[in-house]
């Protein structure tokens, strides 16, 4: 078991109902916490349309999840 | 060189900041809340990003269109926050030697932030309802 720091943006901010969570995960890869994520609080968006960062870069989903991480889960963007 | 901003974009120190002896060209680009999206009534408009991962991101971008044409420098502004019509929601400024990279880059740099950067938009419409935008 690892301890991460989760960030939810925009819609997904909403529909979690807060910005950062410590999370407690059994999950290996960025796809696999998603996965958890999305099934605790009803997440609509599905992986393929969005990306996701790792310690502020972003990452592959197949990458490892690691003890301490700050992972981020970035819905499309939107900027200018 | 990015930043996030929650209040207005004032470009003339920003320009002050970008004097240099060698740079014969500068070009400006700035992005505004416009009145209809889509067909619809905008009202206002929320900002909000993910600053390091936009910091970081942003300097990939700006670091290649430093290696594809020939420039000397390039500034960004983002704004975050409630936008009203007309207020400036992006700035971006390239210093070049010569305009025609100087305007090359600056169409590169803001295609690249606008597909890229970790920063979502919110409208709020006339009709009451509100969105995120480019949702699946």
């Amino acid at each position: 078991m690892i301890k991460v720091e989760v960030t939810y943006h925009a819609l997904l901010r909403e529909q979690a109902g807060c910005t950062t969570e410590s999370v407690r995960t059994q999950a290996r890869t960025l796809a696999g916490l998603y996965e958890e994520c999305a099934q605790r609080h009803q997440l609509t968006l599905k992986p393929e349309h969005m990306k996701v960062a790792r310690n502020d870069r972003f990452a592959d989903w197949s990458t490892a999840v690691v003890d301490e991480d700050r992972i981020g889960f970035i819905p499309p963007v939107a900027g200018g | 060189m990015f930043a996030l901003s929650d209040h207005g974009i004032d470009q003339h120190p920003l320009c002050q900041a970008l004097q240099d002896d060698e740079s014969g060209a500068l070009v400006v680009f700035e992005g505004h809340v416009r009145l209809f999206n889509d067909g619809r009534t905008v009202l206002r408009l929320e900002y909000e990003a993910a600053p390091e991962l936009a910091a970081n991101e942003f300097a990939r971008i700006e670091a290649e269109a430093v290696a594809r044409f020939a420039i000397r420098a390039v500034r960004c502004v983002h704004r975050v926050g409630t936008l009203e019509i007309g207020d400036k929601a992006v700035w971006i400024a390239v210093l070049a030697a010569h305009r025609g990279p100087a305007f090359e880059a600056c169409r590169y740099v803001i295609d690249e932030l606008k597909s890229r950067l970790p920063i979502w938009k919110k409208e709020h419409y006339a009709d009451g309802d509100s969105g995120w935008i480019n949702l699946p």
